[in-house]
């Protein structure tokens, strides 16, 4: 889960642990989305990119702690969080 | 200030932070607004809990983690620095909680803000020592439980107003904010980058943990908390406070009380006596 990201301003770069296994719930795009980016901007993780082309957001499972802020505040109540399929044994 | 203009890189990725944390949220706004051109000190708190797991380094700029008193002498001093090798374009931010803030660090704070170099002291406020295991600290609201001010005798003294200790400094720049307003939040981080001096930003961010409610609710108790008059969205700028939002009607406060369980003991007319106070400082 571990991948070296070049950093910036540092050479060393930076490691980030994708959070991902944390959630037990993941959110999923069921009705249609406006692209008024109020769960891009209010997802503490920045687990939600922006697809200008297709004017949707889509987002990070490998990031996403499945908080349920986004859905919770989505205005026109398209995002759903969903039961997420059992992880295979480790 | 628009959505759309918002930068798109993400500066603070990947932390151990709580499902739903605001406070998590603040860092990644404020970097949206200063960019890759900012260091940042941060004192211990939270934040520097959350991000300085080896090898993680979820911070894509130059941070520093610094003892609890010390926050605003680091500040001064990074600042100082830079203005010696004619770097003041960069923007050095300290990022304190709320006991780092207003009990440990007030008399380094002060003296930095006495000193006149150019930061930003961005002091986000989960009221109470969180990180520890919610102990009480100087700004815990009157009314809530913490695991020092359990349920029969809980917190019986009111929140410090550190808008007024740092407004009583003369500081060119000081705001409250809340994340459940990232506009103005961001708004107001791009103002006080602008100000050659010491600036203080003071932004609520609600806790799941330690309020008591479900994560998903994170930005909505905020909302219900500048609705209800427990938190003012406000500027000090030239010697004038300004209130920047004012909310279109007042939410009674046993709704934002009612929503978590630090507040849960609270008797109806204890509710009623603080609905009255909230009222009569309108």
């Amino acid at each position: 889960m571990r991948e070296k990201v070049p950093g910036p301003t540092s050479k060393a770069g930076s490691i980030p642990t994708k959070m991902g296994s944390w959630s037990t719930v993941k959110p999923v795009l069921k009705g249609r989305c406006t692209f008024c980016l109020f769960c891009w901007i209010f997802c503490p993780e920045g687990a939600i990119s922006q697809d200008e082309a297709n004017k949707v957001v889509l987002f990070n499972y490998e990031e996403c702690k499945g908080c349920g802020i986004c859905a919770h505040e989505c205005p026109t109540k398209a995002i759903k969080m969903a039961e997420p399929e059992p992880r295979g044994g480790e | 200030m628009k959505l759309r203009n918002v930068s798109k890189e993400e500066l603070y990725r990947c932390s151990y932070g709580c499902a739903g944390c605001a406070s998590v949220l603040a860092v990644r706004l404020t970097l949206k607004v200063l960019g890759r051109n900012s260091v940042f000190v941060v004192p211990a708190n939270c934040i520097s809990t959350v991000s300085c797991y080896y090898p993680q380094a979820p911070f894509f700029v130059p941070m520093t983690v610094m003892a609890f008193a010390a926050t605003g002498a680091a500040l001064c001093g990074i600042s100082a620095g830079f203005k010696r090798r004619g770097r003041e374009d960069i923007h050095v931010v300290g990022f304190s909680g709320d006991g780092g803030t207003a009990d440990i660090g007030i008399q380094s704070l002060s003296g930095a803000i006495d000193s006149g170099y150019k930061f930003i002291y961005i002091c986000y406020d989960n009221e109470a020592y969180m990180n520890t295991g919610i102990q009480r600290s100087g700004l815990t609201p009157y009314g809530a439980t913490t695991s020092t001010t359990p349920s029969p005798c809980f917190e019986n003294r009111p929140k410090k107003d550190m808008m007024r200790i740092v407004a009583a400094h003369d500081i060119p720049y000081a705001a409250t904010a809340c994340t459940s307003y990232p506009l103005d939040y961001m708004q107001k981080v791009e103002k006080a980058s602008k100000v050659n001096g010491p600036t203080y930003i003071h932004v609520l961010a609600p806790c799941p943990t330690g309020w008591g409610f479900p994560p998903e609710r994170t930005i909505e108790i905020g909302r219900m908390a500048v609705e209800s008059g427990m938190w003012q969205l406000m500027e000090f700028e030239g010697g004038e406070f300004r209130i920047t939002h004012t909310p279109r009607r007042r939410r009674p406060v046993a709704e934002y009380f009612e929503a978590q369980a630090r507040f849960r003991h609270l008797r109806l007319e204890e509710i009623e006596a603080i609905q009255r106070e909230i009222d009569a400082s309108r």
